[in-house]
């Protein structure tokens, strides 16, 4: 599992030490990937800059695809129960990194 | 006869000023209240019903309570946090872009290479790979890209 934002790994270090969170929380100052992934939600962040609208996707080991959610209101999220659930349909196993 | 102060204006605004102000530090911490915010919609309803009471009062019984000029006021205010509640949440909050080239199911997920919160380097590819000296290991990855800034 793996989050992606705008961030930069500062912000990410201090968010992650204050949540707790363990799992990689990844950098893209210039929303390159985003942009990649057709995520980029133009001029809405703090100050009009880009940021990433939220995604969720699940690749198997292959890089493929298998299960995906675009949200249709910034405060509509997967819940934490959809994606076990998909993790469970395609037999992957949910194992954290560290 | 001293007017008495018209508690149902005062508590009615009290309650529709937390129908607004309570959505983002609490219900929307919940799946349940945030992807329809019912929580909110009932405080607001119960607030403006009892402002619309309390203004009632204030001009039937003029002479018992007080709230001819605070009552319209408050109940205007009141109207407006609603509009401008469901105006951000059932409009601007969908303002989203297509999106109509992200990967779909079925198709190959791009790449990448992104720094994480230690200043490593991460690419995509690499995580797909069984760790190394585990049994099982990751044989899968979740993205999850969201909106930062916090």
């Amino acid at each position: 599992m793996v989050a992606i934002s705008v961030d930069p790994p500062e912000t990410n270090r201090e968010h992650c030490r204050k949540q707790g969170y363990t799992y990689p929380f990844l950098s893209d100052p210039k929303a390159e990937v985003i942009r990649r992934y057709d995520l980029l939600d133009s001029a809405v962040g703090p100050g009009g800059t880009d940021i990433a609208r939220p995604a969720e996707f699940l690749i198997d080991a292959a890089g493929t695809v298998r299960w995906m959610n675009l949200t249709e209101s910034i405060a509509v999220r997967a819940r934490p129960d959809q994606v076990p659930k998909a993790v469970a349909d395609f037999g992957l196993a949910s194992t954290p990194r560290r | 006869m001293k007017r008495r102060w018209n508690m149902a204006v005062w508590a009615g605004f009290l309650v529709v000023l937390a129908a607004f102000l309570t959505y983002v530090p609490v219900f929307a911490r919940f799946p349940a209240t945030r992807d329809f915010p019912w929580a909110n919609l009932l405080m607001f309803g119960a607030g403006l019903a009892l402002l619309t009471l309390g203004l009632r009062r204030a001009y039937r019984e003029p002479l018992s309570y007080r709230g001819k000029v605070s009552g319209p006021i408050l109940l205007s205010l009141g109207v407006v946090a609603l509009a401008l509640f469901c105006f951000v949440t059932f409009y601007l909050a969908r303002q989203l872009p297509p999106s109509t080239s992200a990967p779909r199911v079925g198709q190959k997920a791009p790449d990448f290479t992104l720094s994480d919160q230690d200043g490593n380097s991460v690419t995509l590819s690499e995580l797909l790979q069984p760790a190394a000296g585990g049994s099982g290991g990751a044989n899968g990855a979740l993205l999850i890209f969201y909106r930062g800034y916090w």
